[in-house]
């Protein structure tokens, strides 16, 4: 008789006397059944394939120790049976993952800190920019020129005095006061650009 | 008659395990050997 009409039973007995083929025609006969219930549990492929292998070294183990397998002609639901209760082990340790709580003494967050600015911050520095731009605009052309272009384009006096076709003292002096007419205005209209 | 629009359910393809698991099951098998002395099981792998 061919091996693939052979029933389960009698493949196990086989198996347990010896012929090695006989487990190979177990595999062949349950692999699809078997592979699908476990993929339907735990869906992924390598876990799958993990747990198949668990399950038939499970079962080469009772076989060949001769002990525990007594369900004549029921191999698949055996088999299917040690799957789930390995899937379940395997679920069940991996929920003990231990989770931290937040208590008086101590704050997850004291540890890892978000180094992104919050929204507040950055409605603040957006605000500060918006009134600075305002009050640079009150200040005289010349100065106001120089005042950009070293710290908005961030140029060299050097450069700037070469655009602007005027010495380098003239830069650094239109430059002084720029800041201080900056000052003069803040003060004046009892402007806050701290945040 | 109102037109069924409902699509036909695609077959399922049947998912089988990697060639070589099945592969590392079957040469398992042929390494172990249990001995079994009184109550006690021993469990040999050979090379």
């Amino acid at each position: 008789m061919a091996k693939s009409q052979i029933p389960d039973a009698l493949l196990v007995q086989m198996y347990v006397s010896g012929d090695e083929a006989a487990l190979a025609t177990l595999i062949k006969r349950h692999q699809a059944r078997l592979y699908n219930f476990i993929y339907s549990k735990v869906g992924d492929r390598d876990l799958a394939d993990d747990f198949f292998q668990d399950t038939f070294i499970k079962v080469v183990n009772t076989l060949k120790s001769g002990s525990f397998y007594n369900e004549k002609g029921k191999f698949l639901p055996w088999i299917m049976r040690i799957a789930s209760n390995l899937i379940v082990d395997y679920f069940r340790k991996n929920k003990n993952i231990k989770m931290q709580r937040d208590t008086d003494e101590f704050s997850i967050f004291s540890i890892i800190k978000d180094s992104e600015p919050g929204i507040e911050t950055v409605m603040i520095s957006n605000q500060i920019n918006f009134d600075l731009s305002k009050i640079i605009e009150e200040l005289p052309e010349d100065q106001k020129q120089v005042l950009i272009m070293r710290y908005y384009n961030d140029m060299s006096f050097k450069e700037i005095a070469e655009i602007t076709g005027t010495s380098l003292n003239t830069c650094l002096g239109r430059m002084r006061y720029a800041i201080q007419n900056l000052r003069k205005i803040i003060e004046k209209n009892q402007i806050s650009l701290t945040a | 008659m109102a037109k069924l629009y409902s699509d036909r359910k695609l077959a399922t393809k049947k998912l089988l395990p990697k060639k070589e698991t099945i592969q590392f099951i079957l040469q398992y098998s042929k390494a172990l050997r249990v001995v079994k002395v009184g109550n006690l099981n021993f469990e040999t792998i050979a090379n």
